[in-house]
């Protein structure tokens, strides 16, 4: 079998905000009645972290839920935990309406970090990510220019982007690109 | 730019996060309806000069369908609100009188 290698290869821009590829990331997609008791259950007890609140996600360790909507989170967690992971949470939900997919390779992650990366992401998207609206531990699904993308404040000098794997090139030069520009001081 | 807030995410999702979905409310005239109630189902809109109901996804976001009531002149959005309903609830017909604005 050949070697799983993220699509951007470690690229990385540097500057004022540092643009760079996150590298290989599990991701599941989880779909069903997130109010349930049996799709909390798998949460808490599968992954470690509860059932986030709307546009929220909920840390553990190295793994993550994320909001996508009001049916739908995204599960981080290491690439090579993936794929047991998807089997443990289909066999937890077994038998309720729910949908297990592993996303890890049809996705990429990027990650800025620096001061100024409301900026960068307002330079690009109609959300407002003003400190205010977008606190850490916020999730964002917006665009970024002409592709679709989740925006994850991990802190105030952290975010990570979520994309198609297909754009991740595109989005990794509009956001090297928008980091690159003067700082305007809005935040 | 129109500013839609988002009744399922409550997010207030730009234009460019949204993705059209026509007038809102229509009936369905499928099979077994007569030729005309089917012309009118898939054709005949009401385009009018003022206040309109409409169909909204949050394409870009949640990506959950909803209604909207916006002036098609001013743009004034007089609410949001949930796509499983078959006509206007009272607080947005509330809201469009008491701007003074006839709804048909
Ligand atoms: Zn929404």
């Amino acid at each position: 079998m050949s070697d799983a290698v993220s699509v951007l290869l470690g690229a990385r821009v540097d500057g004022p905000v540092t643009v760079e590829d996150a590298g290989l990331c599990g991701m599941i997609v989880l779909r069903g009645d997130l109010s349930s008791p049996a799709f909390k259950a798998a949460c808490t007890e599968i992954l470690g972290a509860g059932v986030p609140e709307a546009l929220g996600s909920t840390v553990a360790g190295d793994r993550a839920v994320l909001w996508m909507s009001t049916d739908e989170v995204l599960v981080l967690a290491p690439f090579a935990e993936a794929s047991a992971l998807t089997a443990s949470l289909a066999e937890a939900l077994e038998g309720t309406h729910h949908l297990v997919a592993d996303v890890s390779d049809a996705r990429a992650v990027l990650r800025l970090t620096g001061g100024a990366l409301r900026e960068t992401l307002a330079r690009l998207t109609p959300a407002d990510v003003a400190p205010a609206s977008f606190p850490p531990g916020m999730v964002r699904r917006t665009r970024l220019a002409q592709s679709a993308a989740a925006i994850r404040m991990v802190s105030d000098n952290e975010a990570e982007v979520y994309c198609f794997r297909s754009v991740a090139r595109y989005v990794m030069d509009i956001l090297a690109n928008a980091a690159q520009g003067r700082p305007l001081g809005l935040f | 730019m129109l500013i839609l807030t988002c009744p399922c995410c409550g997010v207030a999702a730009d234009e460019t996060e949204l993705a059209p979905g026509g007038e809102a409310h229509l009936k369905r005239f499928g099979p077994g309806s007569s030729e005309d109630a089917f012309e009118g189902y898939l054709f005949l809109r009401q385009n009018p000069r003022g206040v309109h109901f409409e169909r909204w996804r949050h394409a870009y976001g949640c990506g959950k369908w909803f209604h909207a009531a916006r002036s098609t002149t001013t743009m004034e959005v007089f609410g949001t609100y949930s796509a499983q309903v078959t006509e206007p609830p009272p607080e947005i017909t509330a809201k469009i009188a008491a701007a003074g604005k006839p709804t048909a």
